[in-house]
This record gives C-alpha cells, structure tokens and sequence, in this order.
C-alpha cells in the first residue's frame, strides 16, 4: 500500500482513538451519575435513569446518532458533527457502563461500608472513596471490553460525516478505486488498537490489586 | 407534538420496512447460529491449522467494526469477483459476523460440560457421536442460551448498520421518513416502537426456549 495512504489512515485513527476516549471517559461519569440513581430509593429518581439505560441499549446506536444528528437542529441547537457523535457515543456507553457499575456497586462488600461509617466517613467521603473505587475496580474487565466495543461502534460516526478511521477509508477507497486493501488496512488498525486497549486493561488490573475483599 | 395521524399515514411503509429488518435478523441469527455451531465443532475436532485458521479470523471479525467489513465485502468484494445486491451482501456480512460471536459463545459452552458427565457416558458404552448428541450438545444448549440470546438481540442492532449500503430495511426507511418531513419525533417514535417489539419478541422465544432446555441444565457444582 502507498506510504502516503497508510499514513493518511494511521492519523485518522489517531481521531478515532480520541473520539473513544473521550466518550469512555465521560461515559464513565455519566455511567457513574445513572447508576446512582437507578439505585436510589426514590423512584423520581429511579424510574428516568432506567428508562435512560434501557433506551441507549435498546436502539441501534446508528439511530441515536441519526437521532441526535437530526433531532438537535430541528429544536434549534446546531452542533458540530464531532460534537454530535461524542454525545452520542458518550451516551451510549453511559447506559452500558450506568448497567455493569450497578452491578460494581452490588459487589462492595457490606463490611466495608459500615466499618467506613464507623470510623466516621460522612457519606459523601464514604461514595467517593470507598464505594465508587470498589465499583470501578471490580468492573474494570467489562470497562475494558466497553472501551474495545466503543473503538468499533465509532465507525458509526463516519455516517454523519465525521472523518475518523471509517469516514477516511471510505473516501480513501472512493478516490483510489482500492477499496480492498484500504477496507482491510483499516479494520487492521482497529485491531491493532483493540490490542493496546486489551495491553493497557491488563496492566490496569495489575496496578489495582488493592482493595481485595 | 407527535401527531398520530402522521404516524398511522407512515405505517404502511414501516411495516414493510420492518418485515425486511426483521427477515434478515431472523435468517443471519439462524444461519450465524448454524455457523458458529460448525466453527466450534470444526476447531474442538478438526485438525490444529483449521483451528488456528479459525481462531485467526474469528479474531479479526471480533476485532474490527462491522460497518468496515461491511464496506469490505460490498465494495471491496466486486474487485474479487463477489459482486453482491445489498440485501444478500448485508445478509451475508451479518451472518459472518454473528457467527464468529456465537462459536465462541458455543466454544466457552462445551468447556463447561463437567468431564465427568463425558465420562459417565462413555461407562456406559454411548459412541463419541451419541455422546456428542445425547450429552454435551443438550448440556451445551441450555448453558449457552442466554447469551445466545443477548447476541441475538445485538445482531438485531447491528442490523441498522446495513441502512448505509442502502437496504430497504426500518432505520433507512425511518430516516427516510425523517428528512422528506422533517418530523424526527414521530420518526423517533415510530422506530423506537418497532425496535422494542423486536427484541422483546425475541425476549420472549428466548423465555420459552429456555424454559423447554432447562431439564437439560447442568446443576451449579
């Protein structure tokens, strides 16, 4: 393949990396804030994060794309492509994350929770320091496999025109009349970033083997 | 806001829209199904390089996004001499792609068949063959349903992806619908309609299905 090309794609998945990572990152606190409240006593609160987490799971994320490609300039807010898709990834992975940190939440030990209370954690210290740790670290595998999931379900924004990996293969493939090797140079480089996410989770879960249960 | 009218003037052509999303779920479910059910059999008995091979690329259907073997096979396929339709090639992209999921679905199953249940069966003289059909597979069914099922419902996802090679199916038509009238919140709603009816009936043949497998279901050791 022509240096040029490959070069070409290689800094497009730079964009796509950053678009992941963005949206995992602030998947990862509206996750957090979602799955709070879907274990809220008061259903006020309750009932909307579920609803929330059941819709972005439950349509194809190229329609909540769509969706919010469309829907926002018909009620009067004009936002740039790549603005639209981060929410919409970051959206989307929210309810995913909202879903398995809920599970996370489930596993913190119940010992740990009142001996914090105990010792005179106020609870908002208590959250933040032992309850929300605990959570991400034993969800950190399903993180992992959500942060591979978002590299790939990216590609989607390339439909709404935001030039990332997919987005340039696409035009790469229209002008060069070469679509074979583009297409599979690109989804090589998906791979080979699955693999750097896959590497950096390992390390990860060695790093935090703290607050072992 | 939303307008009933509206959407009862769209319905006929959601409908249709609808039945061919929900046709091509149905066939590459099933035929992904099948697939991964012959890759699982094929890597645990077949010779190592076939193992290796598939191992490979099920690691790169796995690996890459949908939407790029999609593009792959639909337009890079015509420079190999595999020049398909939308339809058949969004059918057989999803199939593809469904079937390396689900063979590591049915992979992970078989390692959870407790040996001794083999075993007993070869004590009591089954053939490999009625072992494999009698035992591990019934075993093997009830274990993997629910994630069967989970992925069932994420190739009926993966399904909207094909409205980018212009099939005829819900979310092309829904788009459709949006940008001639401007009227996304009834599109919206329509199609969130359709999609929830959609996997809670698969939600529903899933229910079934396991409560029909669960007398074959291996007891937590």
């Amino acid at each position: 393949m022509n240096p040029a090309l490959f070069r070409l794609l290689v800094e497009a998945t730079g964009y796509t990396v950053a678009l992941s990572a963005v949206s995992i990152v602030a998947g990862l606190a509206v996750g957090l804030a979602v799955a709070t409240a879907m274990l809220s006593r008061r259903r006020a609160l309750s009932m909307p994060a579920r609803a929330f987490v059941s819709f972005f799971r439950g349509v194809p994320l190229l329609v909540q794309l769509l969706l919010i490609y469309n829907l926002l300039p018909s009620v009067g807010i004009d936002l740039p492509g790549i603005v639209a898709a981060a929410i919409g990834l970051t959206l989307c992975t929210a309810a995913y994350q909202a879903e398995t940190l809920r599970g996370g939440f489930a596993g913190v030990p119940r010992g740990l929770v009142e001996a914090a209370d105990m010792v005179g954690l106020t609870p908002v210290q208590l959250f933040w320091r032992i309850r929300v740790p605990i959570a991400v670290k034993l969800t950190l595998p399903s993180l992992v496999s959500e942060a591979i999931m978002i590299l790939k379900a990216s590609s989607l924004v390339s439909v709404v025109g935001v030039v990332e990996l997919t987005r340039m293969a696409q035009d790469l493939a229209a002008s060069t009349y070469r679509p074979l090797p583009i297409y599979a140079t690109a989804g090589a480089l998906y791979i080979a970033v699955d693999w750097g996410i896959a590497g950096l989770g390992h390390a990860l879960e060695r790093r935090s083997r703290w607050g072992r249960a | 806001m939303l307008d009933p009218s509206f959407i009862v003037a769209q319905l006929p052509a959601v409908l249709g829209a609808a039945a061919v999303t929900a046709w091509i779920w149905a066939a590459s479910a099933i035929l992904g199904v099948a697939g991964g059910v012959g890759i699982a059999l094929a890597r645990r008995f077949g010779p190592r390089p076939v193992d290796l091979a598939l191992k490979f690329s099920i690691e790169m259907v796995r690996g890459s996004p949908f939407l790029v073997q999609l593009f792959l096979l639909y337009y890079g396929g015509p420079y190999v001499g595999l020049s398909l339709d939308p339809v058949p090639a969004g059918l057989l992209a999803l199939t593809v792609y469904g079937a390396a999921y689900y063979s590591e679905i049915i992979r992970g199953g078989f390692a959870a068949v407790p040996p001794g249940h083999v075993e007993a069966a070869a004590c009591l003289g089954f053939t490999h063959a009625q072992t494999l059909l009698r035992v591990e597979i019934p075993e093997v069914a009830a274990v993997v349903l629910p994630a069967l099922v989970n992925m069932t419902i994420l190739l009926l996802k993966e399904t909207a992806v094909l409205s980018v090679i212009t099939v005829p199916e819900l979310t092309m038509a829904i788009s459709a619908i949006g940008s001639e009238s401007y009227r996304f919140v009834e599109a919206l709603f329509l199609l969130a309609l359709f999609y929830w009816g959609l996997v809670e009936g698969c939600g529903v043949l899933g229910r079934f299905a396991e409560a029909r497998l669960a007398r074959f279901g291996v007891a937590a050791p």
